[in-house]
């Protein structure tokens, strides 16, 4: 196992930021943690980068302890934290000598490595850090997290606030750099990169809802699932909740997401119903679950 | 002019020095449309919107905002939208009931309209037991739902939401969309900006924009059909990288 950890809580005054937490990320994989603001990951990150000591539970990092051998983990993990963390006033060169310095290598050594997202931001080298767009900051920090050759990589929330092409480039990068053979550990509020990831856990307030396959996660909602549509998405959202047999009601996109609580559901029934309701062009018709009603569902 | 137009946008253009931030840009926003206002980091987005939003002078075109001129009516504009931002929205150091008496002092609203205002705002939201908390103190959907509230106190025309539900849980997400819905129904028109491409399938109508001009604009369905894509993800990736 490339992380374990079991039975890990923490709080915070009078927040329970982690409770009992257990999971484990096998070697090579590309686990995701994914959840929103306030649920956890970053205390987690924190905790499996040895910067925090929970309160309670053991982790281990590449096989060392998090409180015994911290020391050990510092120099093979690479951490990326949500908020850009280089120094603005270096710049991309500079900054990139400065990690690899620090951990006792050079740019030349691990090169190979960074190669593929190096070169990149590479006609940049010369301009500071804080110059750079959001995208080409993402993989400065990227680079140099990488630049010692961690077997463990930490991302803290990567893409957030970053627009869907570089968001698309970066878990193209994630995708190579797990080919190398680096253990990746990356979260994300984005519920569509779930899919992305070997293995998933959901997270919410300081509790796992659910670890398994995205695939898997997805196949273990408990109910069909129709996509309802009408001419007026407010009334129509609003008429399903009035419905008294409604056991789920969440607008998704151009459609509202309906379960129904009974065993034997007939769609001609709502559709009756909706009618009732001064609704127009009414169409109900069976959809997959996502990742997202799974979520929804658990945290219900 | 035909005029359920709240927002009519005609060749409008700004350019900073030799770089031209947005070139030409034309559309229109019905009254009670939900219009989803989409580009890449550095496509133009937020130089378009800030002059629509009055605070910054386009250097050619034309456009109207609540029936406002953007080059000589632009204090008449301010009062007349709302404006909700992810990056700032309410006072943390301030109670929610401050709060809101403090914006609606700014769009100008009587004492007692204030009041009024406030405790239905309050109640509507269920906000009763932390009213007099600090904002500060309070979850991250709680807040954004505050602040959309509190863009609409002055009953303005258009609301302008700049990337407003980042980061928060998928259920407190459609609960904020149902105000979204609400708001539009009541003939408030709702203008969006977002880096969540499934986001953009609530609404009505979508503008892509890259590199400074308007690609694509049509309703998330049909610019499904035409871009042969599965979801709105997709055409923005087949557009953004051309």
């Amino acid at each position: 196992m490339s992380i374990t950890v079991a039975n890990i809580s923490k709080s915070y005054k009078n927040v329970k930021a982690l409770q009992n937490i257990s999971f484990d990320v096998k070697e090579g994989e590309l686990f995701g943690l994914i959840g929103p603001d306030g649920a956890g990951k970053t205390t987690l990150f924190r905790v499996l980068t040895t910067l925090l000591i929970a309160d309670q539970g053991n982790a281990t990092v590449a096989n060392y302890d998090v409180i015994s051998d911290y020391k050990k983990i510092r120099n093979n993990v690479g951490y990326m934290p949500g908020k850009f963390s280089l120094y603005q006033d270096l710049t991309v060169e500079e900054n990139l000598d400065f990690f690899a310095t620090i951990f006792g290598t050079s740019i030349e050594e691990n090169y190979d490595l960074i190669k593929d997202i190096y070169v990149q931001i590479e006609p940049f080298k010369n301009r500071r850090a804080g110059k750079l767009s959001g995208g080409m900051k993402q993989k400065l920090a990227l680079c140099c997290a990488l630049i010692h050759k961690p077997k463990v990589l930490f991302l803290d929330e990567p893409t957030t606030g970053v627009d869907p092409v570089s968001r698309k480039e970066f878990w193209d990068m994630l995708k190579r750099l797990q080919q190398k053979g680096i253990t990746i550990l990356v979260s994300t509020p984005y519920m569509d990169e779930a899919a992305l990831c070997d293995r998933i856990a959901l997270i919410q307030d300081g509790k796992i809802l659910e670890i398994d396959t995205p695939q898997a996660i997805v196949r273990h909602y408990p109910k069909p699932i129709y996509n309802v549509s009408a001419n007026n998405m407010f009334l129509l959202i609003n008429s399903l909740k009035g419905y008294k047999f409604n056991h789920s009601v969440y607008p998704f996109g151009e459609f509202v997401h309906y379960t129904d609580n009974r065993p034997d559901f007939n769609p001609k029934e709502l559709v009756q119903y909706l009618k009732s309701e001064n609704l127009l062009d009414i169409s109900i018709n069976k959809t997959e679950p996502t990742i997202e009603d799974t979520f929804m569902e658990l945290a219900k | 002019m035909s005029n359920n137009n709240v927002i009519q946008v005609d060749g409008l253009t700004k350019m900073f020095g030799d770089f031209t931030a947005v070139n030409a840009i034309t559309f229109n926003v019905e009254k009670g449309e939900i219009f989803g206002f989409l580009g890449a980091n550095g496509a133009g987005k937020t130089t378009a919107m800030k002059m629509l939003i009055g605070i910054s002078k386009p250097t050619s075109g034309s456009a109207t905002v609540a029936g406002f001129d953007v080059f000589t009516h632009a204090e008449d504009i301010k009062k007349n939208i709302g404006y909700m931002s992810q990056k700032f929205a309410l006072y943390d150091d301030l109670t929610v009931k401050e709060n809101i008496t403090f914006f609606g002092g700014i769009y100008g609203l009587s004492r007692a309209r204030i009041k009024e205002k406030s405790k239905a705002l309050i109640e509507e939201l269920g906000l009763e037991s932390v009213a007099n908390n600090l904002v500060g103190s309070l979850p991250l959907g709680w807040k954004q739902k505050i602040s959309f509230s509190v863009a609409l106190l002055h009953d303005p025309k258009i609301v302008f939401l700049d990337e407003p539900t980042g980061g928060v849980d998928p259920i407190t997400r459609r609960q904020f969309w149902e105000m979204i819905y609400k708001a539009a129904d009541q003939g408030t028109t709702i203008f969006v900006t977002t880096h969540y491409m499934d986001e953009a399938e609530y609404c009505d109508r979508v503008s892509i924009m890259v590199n400074g001009k308007i690609e694509a604009l049509d309703t998330p369905k049909k610019l499904k059909e035409q871009f042969k894509a599965a979801n709105m993800n997709d055409v923005f990736l087949k557009l953004a990288r051309g």
